[in-house]
């Protein structure tokens, strides 16, 4: 049961329905995407799957390896192996990546254990030359002033630094230019591997051109409406998102 | 109002233990001229000490609650139940072996003994009122630097004693500065002598171990011309039912050339109003700076100053305030220009957490005479739930023209999002936000030696610990 597995999710803020009754099996060793339209709630989904205090879950439950994760602090579904790589990070003020990231590898180890300092540099560097990050990158403050670009390379650094076993990727893509999206899809790409699940939510096909999933869903309106290979990310972008919200139309006539 | 953070657990406070201790001189409760007497004949005071001490209780009684400015709060103090006084009267040892056993494991439990081995050129321990442990290194006392408690100061060295002693802090500079003059014990004196720079920093730690006590010790340093010295204090006391309270004053001078750097880092319970004053006199080209960082408390009141009385003379103040639920840290800076081309400089950052309230005074003075003076001041804040509070009440009061001000403030709030990013990267809430604390005082800690930032570090992460529920 090394998977994660999100079953008839209905999410809500405050009296607004945002997902409602999403379903999704991510097993270790595979690469899923989410392709959906702005506002469809593929956001909220990747939150919520995080532990974001603000949503409520009104139905449903997701569990990570057979375990439950709704009843988890957020802090607690991240060392357990979740890792969502934000849309729109945020920026931590004076406290540089280097000490961040080694702030988050304590966190992981057991108590009374020191992290062993001259390998986490060894490794912390490795991982910024794989994204093409500049060294001083390391003592600058957590994307403060960060470029958009900047800032979804810094994602992935935590990413290959915190090897998690799953890996929600929101929008990673977006404001990327073609080589830094070369970038990224090469980092993500090294991590590929029967240890780790991808759950890659994209607006545009572009990306799966670089990160070649194994399976395609497409999300309208709080849930999935269609899934395939990834040959469906193609018909998605040949037919548009229309084609797809009048399947979800059907779906609830149909149910 | 319910607060939504649970009040910090000071029991994690490595300060917060006490052990029963007989104490053969007790001045008892309250505050009367005969309080005076007997803290006088105990010490075996000379005549002019003693007749400042009637003054400083004079004027202490004259003087109202600076409560239409302060906080109200003062007025909960109860002067007549504090215990002005409490010796064992076995006086200051010069080594740990002679510390009586229940004292000197108060200070092996506070790690002090082993700090002195590792980096410190001395040590001065006070247990309540009276130093128990006073100790200079020998290659620092052969370069003539003194380094012994206020009573032996005055004692042994009046020639140099009386001539800075309340000259800094007149009696009548507040009310707690009068209260100190009255009943002042223990403390520093301090005297580097021309040239003399002292390469490791001196170290006074003090102790209140007795409950409803009042501990006031007065500290006076001077370094001559062209000398250097570094000067740490740390304080703690147990967490007792009953208000405690402490009053020191400070006095600095730094003669020609001479620099003084004065490290703080106060981490007192939550019971204890803390009502200090602290002030330098800096000589043409010398330079003083305060680096004070206050943990705990339920009140403080404290603004480090510098007046700057010779050309080109440096004054800074360095400050960090944590405010957690409950308490108050109302800490500043005063610079007083009077000499031209005088320089200063005041970073001041504070955290409240919780219910916790920060306030901020400056003053800073530049009369229409001088010229080319300089003032930088930067305060900012950071306030870490809904329900924290900060103030800022800079006064800055410049004329003439050729000198300089600049003046930068600003408020932050850790965000919610900020929150969970970090949890989302495996840290809990307490160590996000020790991490958030630590990334705001950052670039300041930066600038203090390295000891004392890993110390600073841990008791931030101690408190934020504590303040989530
Ligand atoms: N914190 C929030 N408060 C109010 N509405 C929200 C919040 N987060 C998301 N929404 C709403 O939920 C819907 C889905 O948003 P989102 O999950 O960001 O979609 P996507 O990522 O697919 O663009 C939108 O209508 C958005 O306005
Ligand atoms: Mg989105």
């Amino acid at each position: 049961m090394n998977e994660l597995q999100v079953d008839n999710l209905h999410v809500a803020i405050g009296d607004q329905q945002i997902v409602r009754g999403l379903g999704l099996t991510v097993p270790r060793g595979e690469v899923h995407a989410i392709m959906g339209p702005n506002g469809s709630g593929k956001s909220t989904l990747a939150k919520v799957m995080a532990g974001h205090p603000d949503y409520q879950v009104t139905k449903g439950k997701i569990t990570m390896d057979g375990e439950d994760v709704l009843g988890m602090e957020a802090d607690q579904r991240a060392r357990k192996g979740l890792f969502l790589a934000f849309q729109y990070p945020s920026e931590i003020p004076g406290v540089t990546i280097a000490n961040f990231l080694r702030a988050a590898l304590q966190a992981r180890l057991p108590e009374g254990e020191e992290l062993e300092a001259t390998e986490y540099y060894a490794k912390l560097y490795e991982k910024m030359e794989l994204l093409g990050m500049d060294r001083s990158f390391t003592s600058r403050a957590v994307n403060e002033g960060f470029s958009g670009g900047e800032k979804k390379r810094t994602e992935i650094l935590q990413l290959a630094m915190l090897e998690p076993k799953y890996a929600v990727l929101d929008e990673t893509d977006s404001g990327l230019d073609i080589d830094a999206l070369k970038v990224v899809a090469r980092g993500v790409n090294t991590m590929r591997g029967p240890g780790l699940g991808v759950l890659l939510i994209t607006h545009y096909q572009r990306l799966l051109n670089y990160i070649v999933p194994d399976h395609v869903h497409v999300m309208v309106a709080g849930r999935i409406v269609r899934s395939g290979g990834k040959e469906l990310a193609l018909e998605l972008e040949e037919r548009g998102y229309d084609w797809a919200r009048e399947s979800a139309g059907e779906m609830a006539v149909t149910r | 109002m319910k607060p939504e953070v649970k009040a910090v657990d000071i029991d994690r406070n490595k300060g917060d233990f006490h052990y029963k201790v007989d104490y053969a001189k007790d001045a008892g409760r309250g505050l009367s001229e005969k309080t005076i007497h007997f803290i006088s004949d105990v010490k075996e005071d000379p005549d002019w000490v003693r007749e400042f001490r009637l003054r400083g209780l004079k004027t202490f009684l004259e003087k109202p609650l600076p409560t239409h400015w302060a906080s109200k709060d003062l007025e909960t103090i109860d002067f007549d139940k504090i215990r002005y006084y409490l010796a064992q009267g076995a006086g200051a040892k010069r080594s740990w072996e002679e510390v009586p056993e229940d004292i000197k494991r108060t200070f092996e439990r506070l790690g002090i003994p082993e700090q002195e081995r590792k980096f410190l050129a001395g040590v001065e321990a006070q247990f309540d009122s009276e130093a128990v442990y006073s100790n200079i290194k020998k290659a620092v006392g052969e370069q003539g630097v003194i380094f012994v408690g206020s009573t032996e100061g005055l004692k042994n060295h009046p020639e140099i004693f009386r001539k800075w002693f309340g000259k800094v802090i007149p009696i009548g500079d507040n009310k707690f500065s009068a209260l100190n003059a009255a009943v002042f014990s223990g403390g520093s004196f301090i005297y580097v002598p021309p040239g003399v720079k002292v390469k490791h920093p001196l170290q006074a730690y003090f102790r209140i171990n007795a409950e409803s006590f009042g501990q006031f010790e007065r500290t006076l340093i001077i370094a001559d011309e062209g000398s250097e010295v570094t000067y740490m204090e740390g304080c703690t006391a147990p967490k007792f039912e009953t208000a405690t309270l402490h009053s020191a004053v400070v006095e600095l001078v730094a003669l020609k050339g001479a620099k003084i750097q004065y490290i703080t880092v106060q981490n007192w319970s939550s019971n204890v109003f803390n009502l200090v004053t602290k002030r330098g006199l800096a000589h043409e080209e010398a330079e003083i700076k305060w680096i004070d960082c206050n943990i705990g408390s339920r009140l403080t009141m404290k603004y480090p100053g510098v007046v700057l009385k010779g050309r080109k003379a440096r004054g800074e103040v360095l400050s960090i305030a944590l405010a957690n639920n409950g308490q108050h840290q109302d800490t500043g800076a005063k610079m007083i220009h009077a000499a031209d081309e005088t320089t200063s400089n005041i970073i001041s950052k504070s955290i409240s957490v919780g219910t916790g309230r920060a306030t901020y005074r400056g003053l800073v003075h530049v009369p229409k005479h001088l010229k080319n003076c300089k003032n930088n001041t930067e305060c900012d804040a950071l306030l870490i739930n809904a329900t924290s509070r900060t103030d800022t009440y800079p006064a800055i009061t410049v004329r003439g023209t050729g000198n300089a001000v600049q003046h930068e403030a600003s408020v932050s709030q850790v965000s919610s999002e900020q929150i969970f990013y970090m949890q989302q990267r495996g840290l809990t809430e307490a160590q996000a936000m020790s991490l958030s604390v630590n990334g705001f005082v950052n670039d300041l800690v930066r600038q203090f030696p390295m000891e004392y930032s890993v110390e600073l570090k841990r008791l931030i992460e101690l408190e934020m610990e504590g303040s989530v529920g």
